[in-house]
């Protein structure tokens, strides 16, 4: 892993992690009120425009820049986004297109300047990001739209009849319960058969362990096995959690840690994660108390971001996209990017202060079955700023592709 | 059961040729607890062991039913199956209306167990729905039902308790009529489909909690993308897949479970079993299909042969010819063919989301077989499935920028004006993922994968119950619920709340009132209430049909008549069995 440049904007970096900080509650709280900037949009696919792209906006994934400053502002997503283009046609613009097609349709009196905001409702700590800036939009004024209860914003258009007054339209997803929804209690009262437990009905507890890669990694300057792994137990919406990644080289523990969450359903597609972290391999353990959020971004991405915070001040912060993209039913290539960020260097670990390392992997499975998949694949991984000038004072790779092999289990 | 006298009105059909090695019939078990062992009995030995395609008939007004664990096999390994006297599916019950029956069920299993009366009216403690009518049938002991028939027609059978329905327990119930039939015919067939799988039914749930696109192999591939940029071009193949990719929805989402673990039972015959029901060339013959699978509706044709559809769930219709029709979990139609040449025909069903079919063969003598057809070309879901009436509105740009949906089949003219949807505040949480503001309304579409085919597919609104309403009085009062999910969790829920949290709908006795459902998901689902009808009404709140099963297609409101006159707590569901046992479930007193 090799650091090209020292890093000369660590600020940068604290500024970033501290949005980050600041975000990750905010983007958790942005999904259960997810409706703030989007609600009367008629066909809002994405309805939690602050939430989903909050996690990526501030994913930091500067996997093959030779800043880390620049790219970690610069959504790094559009480089994922770009890597599964042809399944998932992300095109943001062309997300729009569709947007206004419906909307000249349905909706004449609509403001396509919002509906704009709303695909790409930039959370307000970043700059409107993906290049496609709306001239005279105002991504700052987003949050504060309510459309829901924007009048004159009747969209009823049945066919053959232009609006139909009464007919608000919401979002397709997500959203606030209008002033007006009704009540879904029709008991008048009357109490439940009183063997109402003999049906399960949707209470029934459940679990799962996903080893999503347990491989052997080849690279030019380190062998070894590494792992990364996920279990749940729980009912629809709150489950305990517990993921644990790590690594071994020559024979001993390198690096590995271990979570345990409440993860607490709060979204359709998002949940948020409270709990702790204990690092464990080489160099003194460290344990954190660890917040996030983790969730299916749309085009399917699957989205983590956890904040840290130890004893003595320590702050870290860990982002993980992936995404599969299918050949076929069961040969799917598994894009993967993680970064991770400490607020404080801490070099018994090999840990400097911004972000510390980043990987990217590119691991092709085959779905044997569902639950068992043998996979190949390329990791890219890269060590940055103070991390990378430490590795190197221990004449350890900052830059490194790694083949690996491995296979993914899940019961 | 001595009073039980067996007759079989299926006539001679012998067994099939059949490929052993997928569904070979062993039939070994334990009559109750008292047998030991397991080993191949004689068909002699056995009061209910028959072959696939001779389902056992039992009629009159006394019934003994018992149920335990069978092993069986449909595909090449011994499973075992939860049975009602031994077969699968059960032994058909023959009953006549206006008689007083008895049905003494016991049970031999270890687990609790359940037989409700799919769509028979009946007192609530007699509805077989464990937690509701009564605390089930513990291990070892007998319940004995009895009511009286108030009605004719195709009905069926089966556990109310845990995935026992899955497991094979399930059969045929025919009430005859106290008059003569309606419609006569020389012969009369039940066509019983159903659903198998050799995995434990908690298992599939399990997995669809954990990955609910498990079953799903005809998912969008990158193959599929560069085939639809070349056939259409790169803009339109990018807005086919724009909206869905957007909403984190899948197109191909037809069905939680497929042809992946399932066979497809005709019968309690697997395809290569190839039922055969005999006729001779000119005669009438009426088939009473029953969907009792669990998680599969199916598009059932034969080709060659009209079908004249004479009664829904039971109740006789005016008769509509049709090449085909869907059948959605727990439904059933009755149907008379007439072949007039002395050839096989293929009896075809086909899973709503072409994983496989259930195949039969009507032909004059044993052993023959027509072609089987191949299965339909998989569709991925339309915009109407996702935004009702709203798809229609953005004629502008919305359908160029949707190329290779197929509105066809839908009466766009005859549309009625979307009424106004209320959401419930409850479904705006983590259960749901969709809401449709302005749901599609007509009754005219077959539905996803039907729709301008080529052929005369039976909708809804070609369903007129004979006789009209059986209660003539307008309803005084609507209850609006919404059928509502999270697929990507696979949560289940009317207005966003599962069974375990939710409290009981109440119908106050005698009252006439209007149930109306909205589809806020992306998939069918068929309700069933238990113990009144549902009378099903066109979208200008005319009645249409009399149901107890009716299915909402995706982006779909649907309203339906109910005459609360049967006091006590009734099931009120989906049926199809991983939805309702998801929670999309509830209980509705009246009182």
């Amino acid at each position: 892993m090799s650091m090209k440049r020292r890093i000369t904007t660590l600020s940068l970096h604290r500024r970033l992690l501290a949005a980050l900080l600041l975000a990750l509650p905010l983007a958790a709280a942005a999904q259960s009120v997810p409706a703030a900037s989007s609600s009367a949009a008629p066909v809002a696919m994405d309805a939690m425009p602050g939430m989903d792209r909050a996690g990526m906006h501030h994913t930091p994934m500067p996997v093959s820049a030779s800043s880390t400053a620049e790219p970690a502002a610069k959504a790094p997503v559009k480089k994922a986004k770009k890597l599964h283009a042809p399944a998932a046609p992300s095109a943001a613009p062309a997300g729009t297109q569709r947007m206004h097609h419906m909307d000249h349709g349905a909706m004449p009196p609509m403001d396509h300047g919002s509906m704009h905001g709303m695909d790409h409702g930039a959370p307000p700590a970043t700059p409107a990001a993906g290049g496609h800036a709306m001239p005279g939009m105002d991504h700052q004024a987003m949050p504060e739209m309510d459309h829901g209860s924007m009048p004159g914003m009747d969209h009823g258009a049945t066919p053959g009849t232009e609006a139909t007054p009464g007919m608000a339209m919401g979002p397709m997803q997500g959203g606030r319960a209008p002033a007006d929804a009704r009540s879904g209690d029709y008991s008048d009262g009357i109490a439940a058969s009183p063997a109402h437990g003999l049906h399960l009905h949707g209470s029934a507890p459940a679990g799962m362990l996903l080893i999503d890669q347990l491989e052997a990694f080849h690279g030019r300057d380190a062998n070894g096995q590494s792992w990364e792994a996920e279990g749940w137990y729980g009912n629809d919406n709150d489950k305990l959690w517990l993921r644990s990644e790590g690594e071994r080289s020559g024979g001993k523990l390198e690096d590995a840690s271990l979570e345990a969450f409440w993860n607490r359903n709060v979204a359709t597609f998002w949940s948020t994660q409270l709990g702790v972290r204990h690092d464990f391999g080489a160099g003194p353990t460290r344990n954190w108390a660890a917040f996030g959020v983790q969730g299916l971004a749309p085009y399917w991405f699957e989205v983590e971001a956890t904040a840290y915070v130890g004893p003595a001040g320590r702050t870290a912060a860990r982002l993980r996209a992936d995404y599969e993209l299918r050949f076929t039913q069961r040969l799917i290539l598994q894009p993967e990017a993680e970064v991770n960020l400490y607020g404080r260097a801490d070099p018994a670990r090999g840990i400097g202060s911004g972000v510390s390392d980043a990987a990217l992997g590119l691991r092709l499975r085959y779905d044997i079955r569902r639950e068992f998949a043998p996979y190949v694949g390329v990791v890219w991984t890269r060590r940055f700023g103070a991390t990378a000038s430490l590795a190197r004072a221990e004449h350890q790779a900052v830059f490194d592709r790694q083949w690996v092999a491995g296979v993914r289990i899940w019961f | 059961m001595p009073p039980s006298k067996e007759v079989n009105v299926n006539p001679f059909s012998p067994l099939p040729a059949v490929d052993l090695s997928r569904r070979r019939f062993v039939q070994g078990l334990a009559l109750g607890g008292a047998v030991a062992g397991l080993g191949l009995l004689r068909p002699s030995n056995v009061w209910a062991l028959t072959s696939p395609g001779q389902p056992t008939v039992l009629s009159g007004t006394d019934f003994a039913l018992d149920i335990a664990e069978t092993a069986v096999n449909f595909t090449g390994a011994l499973r075992p199956a939860t049975t009602v006297n031994g077969s699968v599916p059960g032994p058909l019950l023959r009953m006549r209306e206006g008689t007083t029956v008895n049905l003494r069920v016991t049970n031999r299993l270890r687990v609790p167990t359940s037989i409700h009366w799919h769509g028979i009216i009946l007192p609530f403690r007699m509805d077989g729905v464990p937690g509701l009518s009564f605390d089930g049938i513990a291990p070892g002991e007998s319940f004995l039902y009895r009511f009286q028939l108030r009605q004719s027609g195709t009905y069926w059978y089966h556990s109310h308790s845990g995935f026992q329905e899955q497991n094979a327990l399930y059969g045929p119930l025919v009430v005859e009529p106290a008059g003569p039939e309606r419609y006569p015919a020389d012969r009369d067939y039940v066509v019983m489909l159903n659903d198998w799988t050799d995995e434990d039914p908690e298992r599939i749930y399990a997995k669809l909690k954990k990955q609910s696109d498990y079953y799903n192999f005809a998912q969008p591939t990158v193959p599929d993308f560069f085939r639809d940029v070349r056939a259409k071009g790169l803009g339109q193949a990018l807005a086919m897949r724009r909206m869905w990719n957007e909403m984190r929805m899948n197109p191909t989402d037809l069905s939680d479970v497929s042809g992946h673990t399932y066979t497809y039972l005709m019968n309690g015959t697997a395809p290569a079993g190839n039922w055969t029901g005999i006729f001779k060339p000119g005669e009438k013959i009426r088939l009473r299909f029953i969907n009792g699978s669990s998680s599969t509706i199916f598009d059932v044709r034969i080709p060659g042969l009209k079908m004249t559809v004479i009664a829904a769930d039971g109740q006789d219709v005016q008769p509509v010819p049709v090449d085909e029709f869907r059948i959605s979990a727990a439904e059933t139609y009755d149907v008379i063919v007439e072949p007039q040449e002395a050839r096989a025909y293929t009896v075809f069903a086909q899973s709503i989301d072409r994983s496989g079919y259930a195949r039969g063969t009507l032909a004059p003598r044993a052993g023959m077989e027509a072609e089987v057809p191949a299965l339909d070309r998989r569709r991925w879901l339309d915009t109407q499935d996702m935004m009702g009436a709203m798809s229609h509105a953005d004629h502008g740009g919305g359908h160029a920028a949707m190329p290779g949906m197929d509105h066809a089949g839908v009466d766009h003219g005859g549309m009625a004006p979307a009424p106004a949807v209320h959401h419930a505040r409850s479904e705006y949480g983590p259960s749901v993922d969709m809401h449709v503001d302005m749901p599609r309304c007509n009754l005219d579409d077959p539905g996803i994968g039907l729709r301008d085919n080529g052929r005369r597919v039976l909708s809804y609104a070609d369903l007129h119950t004979i006789g009209g309403p059986l209660d003539a009085r307008e309803p005084g009062r609507e209850i609006e619920l919404h059928l509502t999910g999270n697929m990507e969790r696979f949560m289940w829920s009317f207005d966003g709340i599962k069974y375990s949290d939710a409290k009981p709908i109440h119908f106050n006795t005698g009252e006439r009132l209007r149930i109306v459902l909205v589809n806020d998901t992306m998939m069918n689902h068929p309700i069933h209430l238990h113990g009144m009808w549902s009378e099903l009404e066109n979208p200008h709140g005319q009645f249409q049909a009399r149901k107890h099963t009716i299915n909402v297609q995706p982006a779909q409101r649907i309203s339906y008549a109910v005459t609360a006159d049967a006091p006590g707590r009734w099931a009120y569901h989906c049926h199809l069995l991983y939805h309702m046992e998801a929670g999309m479930f509830r209980e509705v007193v009246v009182a």
